[in-house]
């Protein structure tokens, strides 16, 4: 019997050549495709970005057309929402959420395929429109009408794209609900699963709540334009500012998907390095929910300004602060996990506690934002430029690097390069605080956003900007750099890090092609989870 | 090598300090609820100021003291209620302290009745036009000639050497000091939104849909301010310019506008 099995499975080794990548219904294949397409898209994006802080480095125009530089504001922001944080956290997802539950792989595997393989003709797509008449989309990623409907060739192509990166966040997120809620470990109950698991499983559902509202919307900027319906037209008797609530019904939902999963992730790797099992994880499950509950009634705080009616303003106002709850409850378990620790700081933990500072100021402009008569100021200035960033790029995006350079190990069977990773976490530190940080100063006197020139005040702070983002920029270098050495590195144990949980830490490293092929014994399981 | 390019990257922000005018902060503007508004911000960056030294001081304490390397030995302990349930009710009664000044103002904001002036802006891309109800005045504000000319590519024209580059424009909105002035805001084509700092004010104007603001300045002067909501190519190169002026002053300059109702017919067209 059991050399049969054996047997059957020496077959089962992955295709070799080309044939491996298209059809592979393998988890870790996935989840490698997926962090290696979010990866281009990050360099993709990024280059946008320094196209446009290259423009804004100086008052007056020095390389691009407004017109362009409008261009590149819509599709940085495009290709780093859908491109670049939403894939590489479903990539950390395929790999790591069987591995942690116990399970073969993830539940519905020919459907992840082809939620993967959406991805990159959505994206071919999107970029194909740089180069059609009328140039890519240039009306914000927000897409508000009645601007959106004077894009160019564009216009359609944006539309569709966007309805297949919604299909394949859909197909992925039912299928990490079906994997998490059915191919458990026996005896891992919902409350004893990983936080990076919990958040995983509440960001499924937000991305199945929201996507569809999402795609219903821009399919009627579709018909409006070309079908001469008036949902959003005014002179047709429709209402451009419902666009922007369905917009932010989806998109306010949209920005937790691309946190949630980073909270799971600094949850793993916190309690690794301080040697400390994580505080408070029933609470923080709790803190999750809560955050993705009150994110479906705080959409009309991005709208102080269209004209609401008192009452709107006061409840989105409330509901909004409401938020600061939960999340502080988030932080202070986090530092609670390090109190009294046995900490060390290996790149991971440099980059989870550049999380919770960063994330922290992050959440501070956002609780500012929150008051609405003071939102009114700072609406649309450099000042929310500067928050969603702090809380994006030392948010979302360390969180993604803390991910990578703490499961590397297990992934490639090798320890990456440690100076190197120290040395990519200071550098993006310190860049990224130079860069965003002078925002704040410049939404607060006045330097709206989404401008290609600014007038001659605001000039000092747009060039230290500018710097920093060169500077971050070429810092991700470094990351390339510990990539492709990530094989050369000592060989790794199986459990790699002193003290990490899970029963990602209970399979060898490199992790085989199929792990778990049998649930994962009960004693195995106690010792990993408890 | 790495010190002295930090070094030099220090002398440049000095140098810079010294002779431009930084604005770090937001301006309290000229009017009551400016001033008001204002005072939230301060009062939530404050408490922001006070939470961070709190939790910042004590993740710094734990970062220095609980490391391995000075031979600390992890505790055990994993969740404490009575200590969840401090930091689940303290911020609520934060936010509670912070919510009641902020709903009042935002009560106040909204408040655009009995107004002495009032003013129907309508945006375009990418232009304001000025249409003052009572008067008879209307007019279109664009961008000033000595910016348009030095704001293309390859201009020629040094920005430093342009007078409030990108902030000045042909005709200003001019309004009268201590009277009561309603906004009434609209659009001719896509989302604009007309923020002056100053003035506290920043409200979308939307084809379709007439949205209402009002102000009462407290001093004269001149303020300036920017489109703030993406209208297309141009959309930042569409400056506001509000000039504050004595009540009698606002009458001559009325009274000279309506002779030029010609002019204003003939602009419009």
């Amino acid at each position: 019997m059991t050399t049969a099995v054996a047997d059957v499975h020496e077959h089962h080794g992955p295709e070799k050549g080309i044939r491996r990548w298209l059809f592979t219904t393998n988890h870790k294949d996935i989840g490698t495709m997926y962090l290696v397409l979010s990866l281009i898209m990050f360099f993709v994006g990024g280059s946008m970005a320094l196209v446009i802080r290259s423009e804004l480095m100086t008052p007056g125009l020095q390389f691009v057309h407004p017109e362009f530089f409008n261009q590149m504001t819509t599709m940085h922001a495009l290709i780093m929402v859908f491109g670049a944080v939403m894939p590489a956290f479903v990539g950390l997802a395929n790999w790591m959420i069987p591995m942690m539950i116990g399970a073969p792989d993830m539940a519905l595997p020919r459907m992840n395929n082809w939620s993967f393989w959406i991805l990159p003709v959505a994206f071919g797509l999107l970029a194909s429109t740089l180069f059609m008449p009328g140039g890519a989309p240039a009306s914000g990623w927000t897409m508000y009408p009645p601007l959106v409907l004077q894009t160019g060739d564009a216009f359609p192509f944006l539309i569709f794209s966007i309805h297949l990166m919604g299909l394949s966040s859909i197909m992925g997120a039912i299928n990490i609900i079906v994997t998490i809620l059915n191919m458990r470990a026996p005896d891992m109950w919902l409350l004893k699963m990983p936080m990076f698991v919990w958040t995983w499983l509440i960001t499924a559902y937000l991305l199945i709540a929201v996507m569809p509202v999402f795609a219903g919307a821009v399919t009627m900027l579709l018909t409006d334009q070309f079908f001469s319906t008036s949902f959003f037209l005014a002179a047709g008797g429709g209402d451009p500012v419902m666009f922007q609530h369905i917009f932010w019904f989806f998109g306010h939902p949209e920005v937790y998907i691309m946190i949630l999963p980073a909270f799971g992730v600094v949850s793993e790797i916190i309690p690794t390095f301080s040697r400390k099992p994580l505080f408070g994880h029933d609470s923080m499950v709790y803190a999750a929910s809560c955050i993705a509950f009150l994110s479906f009634i705080v959409w009309a705080h991005h709208m102080f300004t269209v004209g609401m009616p008192l009452s709107g303003q006061l409840f989105f106002m409330f509901a909004t602060m409401l938020i600061a709850v939960p999340t502080g409850v988030k932080v202070f378990n986090w530092i609670a996990t390090m109190w009294r620790g046995a900490m060390t700081f290996e790149t991971p933990m440099l980059f989870s506690l550049g999380f919770v500072f960063l994330f922290t100021i992050g959440g501070f402009s956002g609780l500012m934002l929150a008051i609405a008569p003071a939102d009114i100021q700072y609406h649309d200035s450099y000042f929310v430029v500067a928050h969603f960033h702090y809380v994006l790029v030392p948010g979302s995006i360390f969180a993604l690097m803390a991910g990578t350079y703490y499961w590397l190990p297990k992934w490639t069977g090798h320890m990456y390069n440690e100076t190197a990773g120290k040395l990519h976490f200071w550098m993006s530190t310190i860049f990224v605080n130079l860069t965003f940080f002078p925002m704040h100063f410049l939404g607060l006197a006045g330097m709206p956003r989404r401008i290609p020139d600014y007038s001659t005040q605001f000039a000092d702070f747009n060039w230290m900007a500018s710097v920093g983002a060169i500077g971050f920029g070429l810092s991700q270098l470094i990351f390339v750099y510990v990539l492709l050495t990530s094989k050369k590195g000592e060989k790794a144990t199986d459990r790699v890090w002193e003290a990490p949980r899970g029963l990602e830490w209970t399979v060898p490293s490199p992790a085989p092609y199929h792990t778990f092929d049998t649930p994962p014994v009960k004693r195995v399981s106690e010792e990993a989870f408890e | 090598m790495l010190r002295k390019s930090f070094l030099s990257l220090l002398g440049l922000i000095w140098a810079s300090t010294a002779n431009a005018d930084w604005a770090l902060n937001m301006p309290r503007g000229i009017t009551e609820l400016s001033a008001e508004t204002y005072d939230l911000h301060m009062m939530v960056f404050w408490w922001c100021v006070a939470i961070g030294v709190v939790v910042f001081g004590v993740m710094i304490i734990s970062l220095f003291m609980h490391r391995k390397s000075k031979g600390a030995k992890p505790a055990t302990f994993s969740h404490s209620t009575s200590a969840e349930v401090i930091w689940t009710i303290v911020p609520c009664i934060i936010l509670l302290v912070m919510s009641v000044p902020a709903a009042e103002t935002m009560i106040r904001l909204e408040d655009s009745r009995d107004p002495d002036v009032s003013i129907v802006i309508t945006g375009y891309q990418w232009k304001w036009h000025y249409k003052y109800q009572d008067a008879g005045v209307a007019f279109y504000s664009s961008l000033a000639l000595p910016s348009v000319k030095a704001r293309f590519k390859e201009s020629g024209v040094d920005p430093f050497s342009v007078d409030n580059y990108l902030l000045e424009v042909d005709r200003p909105l001019v309004v009268p000091k201590g009277k009561k002035v309603r906004l009434l805001m609209t659009s001719n084509d896509v989302i604009h939104s007309w923020w002056v700092p100053d003035l506290a004010i920043k409200k979308d104007a939307i084809p379709g849909i007439i949205n209402e603001v009002w102000f009462r300045a407290t001093e004269t002067g001149t303020f300036r301010g920017q489109c703030a909501e993406l209208c297309g190519k141009d959309h930042g190169y569409m400056p506001i310019v509000v000039e504050v002026v004595e009540p009698d002053a606002y009458q001559a300059w009325v009274d000279t506008r309506q002779d030029g109702g010609a002019q204003v017919a003939q602009m419009e067209n």
